[in-house]
């Protein structure tokens, strides 16, 4: 027992460091630097600025005055000196903003937890327990990531109607799993393979349970796993669009991203503002989370590929 | 002597016989049952059987509000003679085969710059990444507002270096709409191609390069013969993916344009929104979701064959 501790420390550090990584300055000084920035920063350059250009025109547009915004003869249209907090005045006291960024943040957190649980359950149990046939569901959780929900709304919609959770939040509850749990098991069973068996096979002798072993020895070492899964997951969440434009129907019930489009849009120029502002309220708490999980993110995203 | 004949006989009679009970908790194959029940259940009611449903629903007339009867292929004849169907497969197929050609593409550019030794090469890295983050439908909103056909800023700066006279009329015109919603989606996708490629080519041993160099290979040999290869399993993966959320894109579509101008962005997932839930006939929508199946079956095929290339390629059996 006293030298588990210390095994679990070391792996806890080699898991959770990232590849290494290649500082030194490898093949590059054989470039002179006119060619580098050719090849290399004009190109690169243009590429981000095209990237990026729209969260500006968002942001910007978010922040102009409405003269502003329609003038664009008399005005710069590329910047403004006198910014306004108008429209997202408007945005946060007139509407039901902020009522629909709970949704979303309720919805996409009791998604994501759900789906991460049944998830290390499920991937636990294809990695680890190897129960007859356990590559074969594997396999299929695999195909089910492929099943895109543009094909099952129409059929899921009169799901939801038999169980009576038409444009109640519990019905993208239940149903956003369907998307998460196929990748978030996916995501686990490489982590879950990376850690040593002989771990579980010292705790197995030591009288723990299958339960015991999975949360006191194999969760803690997959953490990084977690981290990503549950990031990904709440992401996809966000960003979940025909669900929640099929399955719900009064204004107050609505997503962030269903409610913009639906309640915003009625060809009036004056709206716009407020429109660019609920697009970057509706996106920035996704990008700060982004930014503090970065390499998570990444790995996620790679090792959905990956494995 | 006697202690050594009775203590065996005693402790055998302390083995108890594995119970059902006992069965259903320590057997491997009863514990991975319990342990998949949850993820099965969400599978099965949300997954399994609505796709099924979908399939059946295409075979009978289902209204909202209003169970159906089996009509057999009927709705399947209908959409065969129906003109504004094939133009939403004209139009899948368009988009996905250019966004995906612009998407690899530029993705493997991108990736191959961003590989580079370069200051603030992280930052640059986070920063590719954000399209990808941000909700497509907020992002579409943001096209919407840029393709605007009187406040455009595109049409404003071209205006503005003499390249055209009049504001050019991007969500109203096909051929130009067609082009924006492309442009849209490869925006978007770009950064997921890049990040990913990226990731396989860190995985290039540098070493291959500094050989090649001493054999007098030019870069271009150097892709073709080197990066390439290596990176064919994963490209193989990453491009279905991309092929696959393509070809079903729904809310970028519904976002900017909603399938006009006169249905010419329409694509085969918002026409069947628009048949199954505006105009409530469930059986159709469902036909037409249902008809993107064998498309899909067939890019999943690919992915099953680059990753079993892949195992191939490293030799491994299993992982």
């Amino acid at each position: 027992m006293t030298d588990l501790p210390t095994l679990k420390v070391d792996l806890k550090t080699i898991l959770s460091t990232p590849a290494k990584v290649d500082n030194s300055e490898g093949m590059s000084y054989l470039q002179s630097v006119p060619r580098r920035l050719v090849t290399l920063y004009l190109p690169l350059s243009i590429i981000v600025i095209i990237l990026l250009f729209p969260f500006y025109w968002m942001g910007l547009t978010a922040i102009k005055p409405d003269d502003q915004l329609i003038d664009l003869d008399k005005f710069n249209p590329f910047w403004t000196w006198n910014p306004t907090f108008k429209h997202i005045h408007k945005l946060l006291f007139e509407s039901y903003y902020p009522h629909w960024l709970w949704n979303t943040m309720y919805v996409a957190v009791a998604a994501t937890v759900l789906s991460i649980f049944a998830s290390v359950l499920a991937a636990y149990a294809i990695v680890r327990l190897r129960y007859t046939g356990a590559s074969l569901v594997g396999g299929l959780i695999f195909l089910a990531y492929l099943v895109p929900p543009s094909i099952l709304f129409i059929p899921l919609a009169t799901v939801v109607f038999q169980y009576g959770l038409f444009d109640s939040p519990m019905a993208l509850i239940l149903t956003y799993p369907t998307i998460l749990i196929p990748f978030s098991t996916w995501l686990l069973m490489g982590y879950f393979k990376t850690i040593p068996f002989e771990l579980e096979e010292c705790a197995l002798i030591d009288g723990a349970s299958r339960w015991q072993i999975l949360i006191k020895i194999v969760l803690p070492l997959a953490i990084p796993g977690l981290i990503s899964a549950f990031i990904f997951c709440f992401t996809l969440c966000w960003n979940e669009f025909i669900y929640a434009l099929t399955f719900l129907q009064s204004t107050q019930n609505k997503t962030v991203p269903v409610a913009i489009v639906n309640e915003f849009v009625d060809g009036d120029v004056y709206r716009w503002g407020s429109l660019m502002a609920g697009a970057l309220a509706g996106s920035l708490p996704l990008v700060i989370l982004y930014a503090f999980f970065v390499e998570h993110y990444v790995s996620a995203m790679t090792g959905a590929v990956k494995e | 002597m006697a202690d050594i004949a009775i203590a065996p006989r005693r402790a055998k009679t302390e083995i108890r016989e594995a119970t059902a009970w006992d069965q259903l908790r320590y057997n491997k194959n009863w514990l991975g049952f319990w342990f998949m029940v949850p993820a099965m259940a969400f599978l099965i009611f949300f997954l399994a059987y609505p796709l099924g449903l979908g399939v059946w629903l295409s075979f009978t007339d289902t209204r909202i509000g209003r169970v159906g009867e089996f009509v057999g292929t009927e709705n399947y004849q209908w959409l065969w003679d129906d003109s504004i169907f094939w133009l939403s497969v004209f139009n899948t197929l368009l988009y996905t085969s250019i966004a995906s050609a612009f998407k690899f593409g530029i993705g493997l550019y991108l990736a191959l710059l961003l590989n580079e030794n370069m200051p603030f090469k992280a930052m640059l890295r986070a920063l590719v990444l954000i399209p990808f983050i941000v909700p497509t439908v907020l992002s579409a909103l943001a096209f919407w507002w840029i393709f605007d056909s009187q406040f455009s800023i595109i049409s404003w700066s071209l205006k503005h270096l003499g390249l055209i006279t009049q504001n050019i009329n991007f969500l109203g015109d096909t051929t130009w709409a067609r082009i924006c919603v492309i442009f849209a989606n490869i925006w978007r996708g770009v950064p997921f191609v890049a990040i990913t490629l990226l990731a396989g080519l860190q995985t290039v041993q540098p070493s291959l390069y500094e050989a090649a160099t001493l054999d007098g290979a030019s870069r271009w040999q150097m892709f073709r013969h080197i990066t390439y290869p290596l990176l064919t399993p994963i490209i193989a993966v990453v491009m279905t993916f991309s092929v696959l959320f393509t070809f079903t894109d729904f809310q970028l579509i519904w976002a900017m344009t909603r399938g006009g101008p006169v249905n010419a962005t329409h694509l085969m997932a918002t026409l069947s929104y628009q048949r199954a839930i505006i105009a409530g006939q469930l059986g159709e929508g469902a036909a037409i979701s249902s008809a993107m199946i064998p498309f899909l079956l067939a890019a999943i095929m690919v992915s099953w064959f680059g990753l079993q290339r892949r195992k191939w390629q490293q030799g491994e059996n299993n992982d």
